[in-house]
């Protein structure tokens, strides 16, 4: 099914009554609820003009930008280990060699069912008891990587058995050794295949760096938070932050789904398989 | 090993906030994601518009800055409910999102025709809707649905950070007084393991059922 327009008629002249009817009652309910939530605000005294103007200026936005900006290396650095180490890991699952493929299989299984912020919490508190102290960057991105790895190796391995069979089989005629063909022929085409799915794992990635709260790790969150504690306008800075981080999301998907689309009509060429 | 056992009824209470948490949030994710489903593929616009705002508007905010708005922040409007209720909400409208995604995917692998006879027998929308394309939509993706699930067994442990005290808390509330961490550790990860492993087991069980086969 292509979209939503299947599932109803073109409306015909009660059918468009309805419609109006239905959206008239939309607005109706949503301007009631926005009013009733702006109310709220108000009596609270959280839309005073005096409680929104500090964010109107530079200094609390630098402020909040070198937060931002430990956000974007954490990040950066979780998504370039955790894909190399998510590489390797997608590679030795699908290794003929039985040891390499259980080992690999059991990390990312066993990575994929714990939560992040234990991860987090053995980096912080365990660790430490066992001589190993990182530095504070360190403690964000450890556990965070140990946690990505295991999805980047899902989203690889995906790529790789989403290839034709014959692109191997033909490598392999070639004279092309196992590794040749996995690295010049499947390989290439795989990740092209699964950039966009890649770069949604980077937005949920860019989500978890907001774990650095826990952390104490000086990103987005953590500045709101020690910026709250001093300004006390909580409401105001946690919505600001919220919206900074829906901003860097919206731009990080819609890259991915440009990305999607590129390569639907790059796929989309007239490459034809004959099938014996 | 002996500071699992000394300590268990602390860790099991927090175990079982854990489980209360993931059904009650996930039963609510569920109903509101199928909800918001409806409305992003219903013929009223502004209903269609809403329901992709609140979706992309949840994909794309961490769940961590939800909490922390709604825990600490919302107060100051008197917004004020019970922590764990709190954390509650904020998982059912944050993973609604990802089922209402799931749910979508699913609505698009139910045959064109489907639909089409649907009209054809002059059912309206809300009633195709709910006798013909959901019911197929919804057996497509019990398996993507069922990864929501697991996803929110992990994210319920954010409800750590902002105080509740659940499975992730107790077991570093534990840890804390013990220092003894490769036991608690790895028990509390054996704990969620097992939590996801039920879930995946079930809706493997529960795809077994209600699948069609054609």
């Amino acid at each position: 099914m292509s979209g939503p327009s299947v599932l109803f008629d073109e409306p015909g002249p009660r059918g468009r009554r309805r419609i109006r009817v239905a959206s008239i009652v939309t607005v109706v309910v949503l301007v009631a609820v926005v009013v009733l939530a702006l109310r709220v605000f108000a009596s609270h005294g959280q839309l005073d003009a005096d409680r929104w103007r500090p964010f109107g200026q530079w200094p609390i936005w630098s402020y909040l930008l070198v937060g931002l900006r430990g956000t974007v290396q954490a990040a950066a650095l979780v998504a370039v280990l955790g894909a190399a180490f998510g590489l390797v890991l997608a590679l030795g699952r699908l290794s003929p060699v039985r040891p390499i493929r259980w080992l690999a299989t059991a990390y990312i299984e066993i990575a994929r069912t714990l939560p992040v912020l234990l991860l987090i919490y053995v980096t912080l508190f365990a660790l430490p008891a066992y001589g190993l102290n990182l530095p504070l960057l360190w403690k964000l991105v450890l556990p965070l990587t140990v946690a990505n790895a295991a999805a980047f190796a899902e989203i690889f391995r995906a790529g790789v058995l989403s290839m034709p069979r014959g692109q191997n089989e033909a490598a392999l005629s070639l004279g092309m050794t196992r590794g040749q063909s996995m690295r010049l022929v499947v390989l290439p085409q795989a990740l092209r295949a699964v950039a966009p799915s890649v770069v949604s794992q980077l937005v949920s990635l860019l989500k978890d760096t907001s774990l650095g709260y826990i952390v104490a790790f000086t990103e987005l969150l953590y500045r709101a938070q020690v910026l709250a504690a001093y300004n006390h306008l909580l409401v105001q800075t946690y919505l600001v932050v919220t919206l900074v981080y829906l901003v860097c999301n919206l731009l990080l998907s819609g890259a991915a789904y440009r990305l999607q689309t590129f390569t639907r009509r790059r796929t989309a060429a007239p490459v034809v398989e004959k099938t014996p | 090993m002996n500071v699992l056992l000394d300590n268990l009824p602390a860790l099991l209470d927090g175990l079982w906030t854990t489980v209360w948490m993931t059904v009650v949030a996930g039963v609510g994710a569920l109903i509101l994601g199928v909800l918001v489903t409806a409305a992003r593929v219903s013929p009223v616009p502004i209903l269609r518009g809403l329901a992709f705002g609140y979706v992309q508007f949840f994909l794309n905010v961490p769940a961590l800055a939800l909490l922390v708005l709604f825990v600490f922040a919302l107060p100051d409007v008197g917004l004020l409910m019970p922590l764990t209720t709190t954390a509650v909400v904020v998982l059912v409208i944050y993973e609604a999102a990802y089922v209402a995604e799931a749910v979508r995917s699913g609505i698009n692998t139910v045959a064109m025709g489907q639909a089409e006879a649907a009209r054809a027998l002059g059912l309206t929308f809300v009633q195709s809707l709910r006798l013909v394309i959901l019911p197929q939509a919804l057996r497509a993706v019990v398996q993507p649905v069922g990864n929501v699930m697991i996803a929110l067994v992990m994210n319920t442990s954010l409800a750590a950070a902002v105080g509740v005290v659940e499975l992730t808390a107790s077991a570093n509330k534990v840890n804390l007084v013990h220092a003894q961490p490769i036991p608690i550790f790895v028990g509390a990860g054996l704990a969620y393991m097992a939590l996801a492993l039920v879930i995946g087991l079930s809706t493997g069980f529960v795809e077994r059922r209600v699948a069609i086969f054609r």
